[in-house]
């Protein structure tokens, strides 16, 4: 059986890997142009929630989480991990293209290994081949439960 | 949030059971996450024969999901925990780069998974990238 991904599922991979680097670029960015916020006032913390940058910040990553639990569900632990490592290339790319932060030498080679990680893992099988493939009864019978 | 900075008396001990901590809280977390996905099938194709609602209950009623996410919670308090006592420049990229090498071991001896030399070399590329990159 050839456990090569469909475009779909590279969609989703995608997702994955820029999904939580931009939530996590929004949720930072959000917090540092709020006022300090004290431990001893924890609404305030609860009111940083509705604020734009932090509210898109919680939407990419609740986007992140379910093309993540997608793509396990599909794909190996050990393909998707790595192969979702792009995101933190496009963050570093973005920092410099768009944010017009300087990359060092360090942070070059960074880039280039995982490039190259990604590109390796990515030609292999996205799933290990197993006998019998037998999902658990209660996921099965929930599902034709489902389709009637 | 008012925390103080972080101290620069964190023994090399401390500072390791603190890294230690978060990577074994996320390795664990991610195993049994993704025990859980495998132990439920394919959800594409879920949503396809019962609709969003189908696979979102498929998930939902899945009791290794919960510990798999119990544990990631786990990883994120003791992250929080390490970034009271240590620098960001060190916990982010130690706990990313080890939790790549982490769950490659894991994958192999719980989940069966195919660990082949690809996969080994991916993984270790992955990780020291991770850690030039963020360092």
């Amino acid at each position: 059986m050839d456990h090569r991904l469909t475009a779909r599922q590279y969609l989703i991979l995608g997702l994955v890997a820029l999904c939580a680097p931009l939530g996590d670029t929004c949720l930072s960015r959000g917090m540092t142009h709020l006022p300090p916020i004290s431990l001893a006032h924890p609404a305030s913390l609860i009111a940083a929630v509705f604020t734009p940058w932090i509210a898109a910040g919680i939407a990419l990553l609740i986007g992140f989480f379910a093309s993540y639990l997608t793509a396990l569900s599909w794909a190996d632990l050990t393909f998707v991990l790595p192969a979702t490592a792009f995101g933190n290339v496009i963050v570093a790319l973005l920092s410099k293209f768009w944010l017009h932060e300087p990359i060092s030498l360090e942070r070059w080679a960074g880039i280039v290994l995982i490039t190259v990680g990604v590109g390796f893992v990515a030609q292999g099988p996205a799933l290990t081949e197993r006998p019998a493939a037998e999902p658990i009864e209660d996921a099965s019978a929930m599902e034709e439960e489902g389709v009637r | 949030m008012t925390i103080p900075s972080p101290a620069g008396s964190t023994g090399p001990w401390a500072a390791s059971g603190m890294i230690a901590a978060i990577v074994l809280a996320s390795t664990t977390g991610e195993v049994l996450t993704a025990a859980a996905m495998k132990s439920i099938g394919d959800l594409d194709e879920i949503r396809a024969r019962s609709g969003m609602k189908g696979a979102i209950r498929a998930v939902v009623t899945c009791p290794l999901f919960f510990a798999g996410v119990g544990f990631l919670a786990l990883a994120f308090f003791a992250l929080l925990f390490a970034l009271n006592h240590l620098n960001l420049s060190l916990v982010a990229p130690a706990s990313a780069s080890l939790t790549l090498v982490t769950n490659a071991v894991a994958g192999k001896l719980f989940l069966h998974e195919n660990v082949d030399g690809r996969r080994w070399t991916a993984a270790l590329l992955v990780c020291i990238g991770v850690y030039l990159l963020a360092h």
